[in-house]
């Protein structure tokens, strides 16, 4: 297949997810213009901060071929930590409680790990079982009860919301995230690990590559936002209680889909990623703008990621198709596929 | 009952089948012999439906058919007891018998009653002592083979085709086994046997076939073929292809491997491999060969043995342990274990060796395109772009991707598996050219290769194995293809 590229296919579509947003931005400013102002544009970024920040380390996790479903968990789990620690002990300076999140997130994290490595449970039955165990622990240490925002330090609530260069902190965070994962995902010997692992788990392991360490490590990665956007979270809604995100692994998990992350592993980028989330993050800002029932917003949303995933695993049949072909060379796989054509 | 005629069969660069004949006869064994990808399997495949022929016929009772899927193989009622039974774990031994022509009862329902009545009929003729209700995952293979026949029966075929059937099953399993056949023999069913352990054949078989490279090349009555002739059929092929075997100088031992055992896939593995030497692996499907590969690789924990490089022992627990120790393996399947086949070239060819092309922690694309592009002019890679996935290239090529991996982490020792198999003729005297230069600049290859050619004209020694055993180690002078075959199906007492 010369000239064909499947990356330049994710590209492509990368291209089409983009073209996607602005089709959707211009249907929205139809109905209402003032929702594509920059400045309501900045505040929907800033609005879809935590959600592309957590869904860039399950795109890690899903890249090998794995799943997390305790983020949510984790932001709930590790926000109430730090809410606590905030509310009881006021004098905390706000770099400790951070560092506390981070390190938090990802321990949690690397509990989820351990087992998909060490003990080789799969990744989805860890993570149902962590998942309420994390948010189970969150109501062991509130006893229930809600911190609310008048029980917050003030520098605990000012930082995402500290205007730096014109934008929020809490979007710089985004963005400096991004930028990381860029790095991380293409010029990473660990990034390369992630592909190769979900790509082949067989071939990985043939050369040399721990695929059960770069699960692993995934999974650390996720659990370190997560435990991040716990702070976030806490600190931007000004409150901590038991169900905090309750139900935004969902979320996090569609953002990845919509953005061409493939659940098979080994398929997806940062900027798919990024743009799956701020796609699912319009949504979610603009249903209730025009006027959409709540009822019917969680319908739409489930459509899109239906949708997507639809397009996305036609885009990976096709290529399937076109690895298919050129394997003529090993007798028996090539001879397969066109038998199955005909009935 | 059973007639093939002139059957051919074409894959991509490969002739499976090239216009072979047969005729299965009722009441009677027919032996089907021939070395590792001499075309049976492909026919098995032909006559249960799943490969179509590209030409010939097939005759049942005298009339021309077409299987077009396996269900019109077995409405023309025949069955294949395959090497590995096909069977499901989680269902129980009725059900795996019965499923796909299950019993109804007047609404359409699963007819539990005659399902399981009609399985304990079906076991008890065959004298297995199973229960219908037993799960087949807590049945021996032995007992699973007896699910397999029973399965066949089931169906009331009139042609049953077993692949190897005696491959896993112990002494006394295959005297039931031979019991069994004997009694179907005599209820008139069609036998097609294949077999590589000549012993049995002649106590079993009333006909033989022998196919080589697709064709049929023999054929006539057990009794009067001779062990020696039926070898000589087998391999009798000028050794017509041009081996490039360079002459390379063997220098000091590089990987000396003592008394090395697995649990259950080889045992007592003794080989010194030198400097400059290729040292070719024979035997049969299931000799243990690509397990003594993956076990030196570290895919696999051996039971006992020692593994030393250069004269330093080393312990190898994983694959990256072996590269580190400078061993590094060229699986067979490379599309399952050997590329990954979403991943541009470059990607592929770094993937064993990440810490080299890195700085600082952080990949260098360059070097690794600088590194690619090495590989790729030295081999001669055909590809539009590097950026390409490897998926898109073809099969020879993919091979070259694979080996620039491995060469990429400077090795020491290479185990090639299967090198040239499915690989068109062209790039086929390309690797062996290859694998010449790489022992002429003193790597030591060790290769298991199933083609006697192969091994003859490019291997300075040949170790054989024979279910998980050594069964010989030949210098190359004076080495013949009737040696290694003699060795590797462990015919050395002569039977007429």
């Amino acid at each position: 297949m010369p000239g064909f590229d499947l990356r330049a296919a994710l590209r492509h579509r990368e291209l089409l997810l983009a073209a996607a947003i602005a089709v959707l931005l211009g249907a929205i400013a139809a109905r209402f213009p003032g929702f594509v102002a920059p400045a309501n544009l900045f505040g929907v970024f800033n609005d879809s901060a935590i959600l592309i920040v957590m869904a860039l380390g399950q795109a890690a996790v899903i890249l090998t071929r794995s799943i997390d479903l305790s983020v949510a968990a984790n932001v709930a789990l590790t926000g109430m930590v730090v809410a606590l620690l905030d509310a009881h002990h006021p004098g905390l300076p706000l770099a400790l409680l951070i560092g506390v999140a981070l390190l938090q997130g990802l321990g949690l994290g690397a509990i989820n790990g351990w087992f998909v490595w060490k003990v080789g449970i799969p990744p989805i039955v860890v993570t149902l079982g962590t998942l309420t165990i994390y948010r189970g622990l969150a109501f062991v240490l509130s006893g229930g009860a809600w911190i609310n925002s008048f029980q917050f330090s003030q520098s605990f609530l000012a930082l995402p919301r500290a205007v730096v260069l014109g934008l929020p902190v809490l979007s710089w965070i985004a963005v400096a995230v991004v930028a990381v994962m860029a790095v991380v995902f293409g010029r990473s010997p660990v990034g390369r690990a992630w592909y190769a692992v979900g790509g082949n788990p067989t071939a990985a392991v043939y050369a040399g590559i721990d695929a059960g360490r770069a699960r692993f490590l995934a999974f650390c990665l996720s659990g370190l936002l997560s435990g991040l956007c716990g702070y976030l979270w806490v600190s931007r809604y000004a409150v901590a209680y038991v169900d905090v995100a309750s139900g935004f692994e969902l979320d996090v998990i569609a953002a990845c889909v919509i953005g061409g992350v493939s659940i098979a592993g080994g398929i997806g980028t940062v900027w798919g990623t990024l743009l799956g989330a701020l796609f699912l993050g319009i949504i979610k800002n603009a249903l209730p703008v025009i006027a959409v029932s709540p009822f019917a917003q969680m319908a739409i949303s489930g459509a899109v990621i239906i949708a997507a995933v639809t397009l996305n695993t036609r885009a990976e049949r096709k290529a399937g198709r076109i690895i298919l072909r050129p394997v003529a060379g090993l007798p028996g796989r090539a001879d397969r596929a066109p038998a199955r054509a005909t009935p | 009952m059973l007639r093939l005629s002139r059957i051919s069969k074409h894959f991509p660069g490969v002739k499976a089948l090239d216009g072979v004949d047969l005729e299965l006869r009722a009441g009677r064994v027919t032996a089907l012999i021939g070395e590792n990808g001499a075309g049976k399997s492909t026919l098995v495949k032909i006559l249960t439906g799943i490969y179509r022929p590209d030409g010939g016929e097939i005759l049942v009772e005298g009339q021309p058919v077409r299987f077009d899927a396996p269900e019109d193989a077995q409405a023309a009622r025949i069955t294949a007891i395959h090497q590995e039974t096909v069977l499901f774990d989680e269902l129980s031994v009725a059900e795996n018998i019965y499923l796909g022509h299950t019993p109804r009862t007047r609404l359409g329902l699963v007819n539990w009653a005659a399902v399981q009545a009609r399985a304990a009929a079906l076991l008890f003729g065959l004298d297995a002592p199973i229960r219908p209700r037993t799960l087949l995952k807590n049945l021996s293979i032995a007992q699973r083979h007896l699910v397999a026949i029973a399965r066949a029966l089931s169906v009331d075929s009139t042609v049953v085709i077993m692949d190897e059937p005696t491959a896993a099953l112990s002494h006394k399993e295959v005297e039931d086994l031979f019991r069994i056949l004997a009694r179907l023999k005599a209820s008139g069913k069609a036998i097609l046997f294949i077999s590589h352990k000549f012993e049995e054949l002649h106590r079993i078989a009333d006909d033989y076939v022998v196919f080589r490279d697709g064709r049929t090349v023999g054929s006539g009555t057990m009794a009067e073929a001779s062990h020696d002739n039926l070898v000589r059929l087998m391999v009798g092929r000028s050794v017509d292809q041009v081996f490039p075997k360079v002459p390379a100088p063997i220098g000091a031992p590089v990987l000396e491997v003592r008394g090395y055992s697995h649990p259950t896939e080889f045992d007592d593995i003794s080989f010194t491999l030198r400097r400059g030497e290729i040292l070719g692996v024979y035997g049969l499907v299931g000799a243990g060969r690509s397990e003594l590969c993956q076990s030196l690789f570290g895919i696999t924990r051996p039971s006992a043995g020692t593994v030393a490089v250069e004269g330093r022992p080393v312990r190898i627990r994983s694959a990256r342990d072996a590269v580190a120790a400078g061993i590094v393996y060229v699986p067979e399947e490379r599309g399952r274990h050997g590329a990954v086949l979403a991943m541009p070239i470059f990607e592929n060819v770094t993937l064993g060796s990440l810490g080299t092309v890195s700085r600082r922690g952080f990949l260098k694309t360059a070097e690794e395109f600088r590194l690619a592009r090495h590989y790729a002019e030295r081999f001669d890679l055909r590809a539009a772009s590097l950026s390409q996935p490897v998926g898109t290239l073809s099969g020879g090529n993919q091979q070259k991707v694979v080996i620039g991996k491995w060469l990429a982490t400077n090795p020491k020792v290479i185990m090639l598996d299967e090198p040239t198999k499915g690989i068109d003729v062209g790039s086929k005297s390309a690797v062996h050219a290859f694998m010449s230069e790489l022992a002429g600049q003193g790597l030591a290859v060790l290769m298991v290769s199933s083609e006697l050619p192969e091994i003859l004209g490019m291997a300075d020694r040949v170790l054989v194995m024979r279910e998980g055993r050594m069964a010989g180690l030949y210098e190359r002078e004076g080495l013949t293809a009737e040696t290694l075959v003699q060795a590797a199906t462990g015919n050395t007492g002569v039977r007429h």
